[in-house]
């Protein structure tokens, strides 16, 4: 059931009715019943998947909680009798067993995951004639597996107990609006608000159906249009080459940011809709002045589950302090000091372009973010010397440039994303600098590309209200900004928004319903 | 407390880590740095630094990191 389906607002309404209707206890568990219907219907077979994920971290989770426990009263009761040493040999002990049932659960999740998402690509690049296992890959695996495997991370370390009714956990890992492309919730944050009883509350639910309105005019006005030019762009890379490809690039850029964005905007207002606060997964990120700054605020949630579970375990732990020891002895204190965390930075960019897809444009397009990365680390003296000499800092041309320039670096590198294999992409960057063809392009070209005039005029007056509204966050929620004037001025806008979306919107003849990006991830 | 706070200022030497208490919370430490200053905290104090002590709480101010090191050392 797709977010942009007429299936998926009735079973919104039907869902919303009985969720404020039925006694309040009830309510969680009406969520969890609605989140397994919605992911069997995508598939009965994904529902043993994600099954085996909830049990499995149930499992591990409630013996590493018992583990802690049975340490906590035995440390407790023999307080005074046992020596420091006999203390800390309790300790690693208990560490020692509660590590087994974490490593258990952690390899078989990602064993699974793996296995679905990864068997094919490195089966198929050993034996070139392979032809593939044919597994399907459960929706949106890659999402709730993440998140279920930050909770039992969590539980390891001790952040907090683990849940003792498997249901609840399941509701945790299943809940439907973030199911298909995120965000990636944290136990402790999601979990109150999910299992609160709660009552109807109008601004709460308004609230809630102006983001997903706002959601489905970013998707079907402007994600969905611009995906005819883009696919037209990167499917006949033979005959649009030179400006098209940086034509391409922008569209894409535009349209990846409309499509995700979108989608994260509908999953927000359906748990705002019953009353479920998820996390904000973006923050205008194209205002960023900087590669690092852009990924603190594009997908928000996949970066800090890859820096709190991947990126610190990996620089701090043993054998990499070790590592830098030695080589601060041995070599360079500064070098020494570097190496964990490029290390840890490689490993993690590697790892999140994996995780974005099994094939070789991802393992790149990772590899370049994480080189790319290093290469503006190393260059912050040199960075830090211009200012010192030129006092640009502050000024409204050098932050332009610094946003333009961030915005084509990623759309560059984003390239690898588009065309899907690797020799093709650096074939379309070569023809920037080789094929002249911007008269083609202006003379009618653009026309070429699957989309009519007025599809361009809706197009730079949807993506200026989108540019406005983003503009005006800086100071807060529009639709909070908006509840203190008058009340038909919300009315107006929204009945206005919603009559695009049914008159703009990207559906019926000769459109082709399309799945959010990141759902395939 | 004075190594701390010498450890802090060279990664960082326009801010007063004597006042500052919100460290993270206004990003002035980032992952690149914390990574940086747990290699010289578990050089200089012989102590092991684990994942799950990388939380805001221990890294908000030089105290904070002070409290956090002396615990380790016991």
């Amino acid at each position: 059931m797709l977010f942009t389906t007429s299936n998926f607002i009735f079973f919104i309404i039907i869902l919303t009715t009985l969720y404020y209707l039925i006694p309040k206890r009830f309510q969680w568990m009406l969520l969890l019943s609605a989140s397994l219907i919605f992911y069997g219907i995508a598939g009965t077979s994904y529902l043993i998947y994600i099954s085996l994920t909830i049990v499995s971290t149930y499992i591990a989770t409630m013996a590493i909680d018992r583990i802690q426990e049975a340490y906590n009263t035995s440390i407790k009761e023999n307080k005074d009798s046992l020596t420091r040493e006999e203390r800390k040999e309790i300790k690693a002990e208990m560490t020692a067993k509660k590590k087994l049932w974490l490593v258990l659960a952690l390899v078989f999740n990602f064993g699974i995951l793996a296995l679905l998402k990864y068997s094919d690509f490195i089966v198929s690049n050993i034996y070139r004639d392979f032809g593939g296992f044919g597994f399907v890959l459960p929706l949106g695996i890659s999402f709730y597996t993440f998140q279920t495997m930050g909770y039992l991370i969590d539980v390891y370390w001790g952040k907090y107990r683990a849940e003792r009714n498997i249901f609840k956990l399941g509701l945790f890992s299943s809940f439907f609006p973030q199911l298909i492309q995120g965000p990636i919730s944290r136990f402790d944050d999601l979990s109150p608000s999910l299992l609160a009883e709660k009552d109807f509350n109008w601004e709460t639910f308004s609230f809630g159906v102006q983001r997903i309105l706002w959601g489905y005019f970013k998707k079907l006005v402007i994600a969905d249009r611009l995906l005819i030019a883009v696919n037209t762009i990167i499917r006949n890379p033979d005959s649009y080459q030179g400006i098209y490809v940086l034509l391409g690039m922008f569209f894409y850029g535009i349209q990846l940011y409309a499509d995700f964005t979108g989608g994260i905007d509908i999953a927000i207002g359906v748990g705002q809709v019953f009353g479920i606060r998820l996390k904000e997964n973006f923050n205008r990120p194209y205002f960023s002045k900087s590669i690092t700054e852009y990924w603190r605020r594009w997908h928000i949630s996949l970066g800090t589950w890859f820096r709190d579970y991947m990126f610190f375990p990996i620089s701090v732990s043993k054998p990499m302090i070790r590592l830098s020891k030695k080589i601060r002895k041995n070599y360079s204190n500064e070098i020494g000091k570097r190496v964990p965390v490029y290390i840890a930075t490689l490993l993690v960019w590697l790892t999140t372009g994996i995780w974005h897809g099994a094939a070789w444009n991802f393992i790149v397009w990772g590899l370049g973010n994480g080189i790319v990365i290093l290469i503006s680390q190393e260059l912050t003296p040199l960075y830090d010397k211009f200012h010192r000499k030129f006092d640009v800092k502050d000024k409204f041309y050098f932050k332009l440039f610094q946003v333009t320039r961030t915005f084509w670096l990623m759309s560059f590198l984003r390239t690898f994303d588009c065309y899907r294999d690797v020799a093709t992409t650096f074939r379309m960057y070569f023809s920037i600098l080789t094929v002249r063809n911007l008269s083609e392009v202006l003379n009618g070209g653009i026309m070429n590309l699957g989309l009519g005039m007025e599809d361009y005029i809706l197009l730079a007056v949807s993506i200026l209200i989108l540019l406005m509204v983003s503009l005006n966050q800086r100071r807060g929620a529009i639709r909070v900004e908006l509840s203190k004037r008058p009340v038909f001025l919300s009315y107006i806008l929204f009945f206005t928004l919603f009559i695009s979306i049914i008159i703009f919107g990207s559906y019926g003849i000769g459109f082709d319903q399309s799945q959010f990006i990141y759902s395939q991830f | 407390m004075d190594i701390i706070l010498e450890l802090l200022e060279d990664l960082h030497p326009e801010v007063d880590f004597e006042q500052c208490n919100t460290l993270i919370d206004d990003k002035i430490l980032d992952s690149f740095d914390i990574v940086s200053l747990v290699t010289d905290l578990s050089e200089e104090f012989d102590i092991s630094i684990a994942a799950e002590e990388l939380t805001p709480e221990n890294f908000n101010s030089a105290k904070a990191i002070y409290e956090m090191v002396e615990r380790l050392v016991d």
